[in-house]
């Protein structure tokens, strides 16, 4: 069955309970990461550098305001409510995406893990039965796909260029692998999320795809493959968040929280 | 050719107003001065981004946090610009683009005062926008006429992109003008603290030796007095219509004189910021540029070796 709009899917109140998770999930990535993103401006290695980070923070940020309107539209609270007055508990980012940024290696290689995620996640809404996702993972994979080759080229340059840099990533690589189950996830509802065809394959064939192109770019950098990916023991899905979340929240709504009734 | 000869020709060249291109032949002295010039703007470019940096994660919505981080962007994307101008021209020199990064955090090159100063609230981030860029037009649009044609090119595009940065700020600026006590206060505690800064961005009144030779070179045309008067028909009229009160109890508009009357900076006190880097956040910019590029060497040189590994397969 399709929904294709808003009315239809608060008709059915579980496809409603399922595909809100989802969005969030989706929704508090994009915010996450973006937002760590822009945490770099003014600090790359270099100044192209700089400008591209930038624009890949834009637009993180711009496919959670996508979302963000989505989940509006079915009755949650405005974007800005749900982007600026949510708790960490709310949230359902991964718990890798909300990190501290690390140093250029650990920033790369998440990001890359992530772009990589993100393209395959898109790939499982592209035919969701929620028209309105289905046509907003169209468009927004066509910005992704720039972001996946930018953080590929930087990811595999790093290993191949050996020394510190081979250094910095392997142990960039070493830390990230045990968040990363966090990640890639589509959260507790998959199953109902499949059987109602708002995703078309599951955490497992996911991570099977992921882990089948992951593996060519590590032999391109010459990295060693970690092995399986470990359940982790923090889930942001669930809500389970790191103190770095909060740290985040705390300077994300800083001007917000002065007076959230304010037109700013 | 002699020198004497190639020299009256470049200038006869200036004085018919054409355009001197990287390639053409040009005197040291005129060179010296473009880099002078164009490397304190890319600079400035680059440490305006600071300021505002700690004003991008805390943007308060979703449309305020994407238009000022294109807005900064937008500023490093100005810096990278102006950079490759005066690599062009320090390139002769032996100078790359490394020794001009360098030169920020070894006090080799000034930047611009209002850069030196503190970001306290989110007003100060719509001021910078409004009013520290509105005057950085006022600036590069009298650049546009300048003699040497790579940088009128890079301004070209650089003010139609500062002007949609005044007018962020400014659509901040009037949501906090027509917002709460709390907000208005603090629209008028930034600009009570900018607007020393502000008058004295234009520099001093009269003509210094080295505005003397560059007004000579048409690589400037306008006077640092013309350009302030040129500011204040601009912007205080819209700074007075929004209700805020400028901090200078002597500004009037002189009838007669056709100008401004205004109290001036203190131009000792602003002059020390920028010659000696004694601003309150001089010290910690320069530290956080210098960590971006001393401590990632590390990366620039790796994107070397990868190259050259990708090269030899």
């Amino acid at each position: 069955m399709k929904f294709e709009n808003a009315a239809q899917a608060k008709q059915n109140e579980r496809v409603l309970t399922i595909l809100k998770d989802l969005l969030f999930q989706l929704a508090d990535d994009e915010l996450t990461l973006g937002h760590r993103d822009s945490e770099w401006l003014g600090l790359c290695p270099d100044i192209e550098g700089d400008v591209a980070f930038s624009s890949i923070a834009q637009d993180e940020v711009g496919h959670a305001v996508f979302f963000f309107d989505l989940l509006h539209e079915l009755g949650e609270e405005d974007p800005d409510s749900l982007a600026f007055n949510r708790s960490s508990k709310a949230r359902r980012n991964g718990v890798l995406l909300e990190r501290g940024n690390g140093d250029w290696a650990y920033s790369v290689a998440r990001h890359y893990f992530y772009d990589l995620f993100e393209d395959l996640r898109l790939q499982a809404i592209a035919d969701s039965s929620y028209l309105p996702l289905a046509h907003g993972a169209a468009k927004i994979r066509r910005e992704e796909v720039y972001h996946l080759m930018h953080m590929h080229l930087w990811f595999t340059r790093l290993g191949k260029a050996g020394g510190e840099a081979k250094e910095r990533l392997e142990k960039a690589v070493q830390s990230i692998w045990p968040e990363l189950g966090g990640l890639l996830s589509f959260g507790l509802h998959e199953q109902e999320l499949l059987k109602h065809g708002i995703i078309s394959f599951d955490t497992h064939e996911l991570r099977r795809r992921w882990t089948s192109r992951m593996k060519a770019a590590f032999s391109e950098a010459g990295l060693m493959w970690p092995g399986e990916i470990p359940e982790p023991r923090m889930d942001g899905r669930k809500g389970e968040h790191s103190e770095e979340l909060d740290e985040l929240l705390s300077t994300m709504t800083e001007v917000y929280r002065m007076d959230p009734a304010a037109n700013w | 050719m002699t020198e004497d000869v190639r020299y009256a020709r470049f200038m006869e060249r200036i004085e018919r107003g054409e355009k001197i291109e990287a390639t053409d032949w040009m005197p040291d002295e005129y060179r010296h001065l473009l880099i002078k010039l164009i490397h304190m703007h890319a600079v400035s470019e680059i440490m305006g981004a600071y300021p505002e940096k700690e004003w991008v994660p805390k943007a308060p919505t979703l449309r305020r946090k994407l238009a000022i981080m294109a807005k900064v962007q937008d500023e490093m994307g100005h810096g990278q610009l102006l950079l490759r101008v005066a690599e062009d021209l320090a390139a002769p020199l032996g100078k790359t683009r490394e020794d001009l990064v360098e030169d920020v955090y070894k006090s080799r090159v000034k930047f611009h005062n209002v850069f030196h100063m503190e970001a306290k609230t989110w007003a100060d981030a719509g001021v910078i926008g409004w009013l520290v860029d509105g005057a950085a037009i006022i600036n590069q649009a009298a650049l546009l006429e300048t003699s040497y044609a790579p940088y009128a090119r890079v301004l070209k595009r650089i003010c139609a992109e500062e002007s949609f940065h005044m007018q962020h700020g400014e659509n901040i600026i009037l949501a906090l003008a027509m917002g709460t006590e709390e907000q208005k206060q603090m629209l008028q505690d930034a600009l009570n603290y900018w607007w020393e800064s502000l008058l004295f961005f234009f520099g001093p009144k009269e003509v210094t030796p080295a505005a003397e030779r560059m007004l000579h070179y048409r690589i400037r045309t306008k006077t640092n007095e013309e350009l302030r008067q040129k500011f204040l028909d601009k912007y205080v009229p819209r700074i007075w219509s929004i209700g805020l009160t400028i901090p200078d109890p002597h500004l009037r508009y002189d009838e007669e004189k056709k100008e401004w009357v205004y109290t001036e900076p203190d131009w000792e006190k602003f002059g020390r910021i920028v010659r000696y880097n004694e601003g309150p956040k001089s010290k910690e910019r320069m530290e956080l540029r210098r960590t971006a590029h001393e401590g990632q060497r590390w990366v620039r040189e790796a994107m070397i070796r990868s190259r050259m590994a990708t090269a030899a397969v």
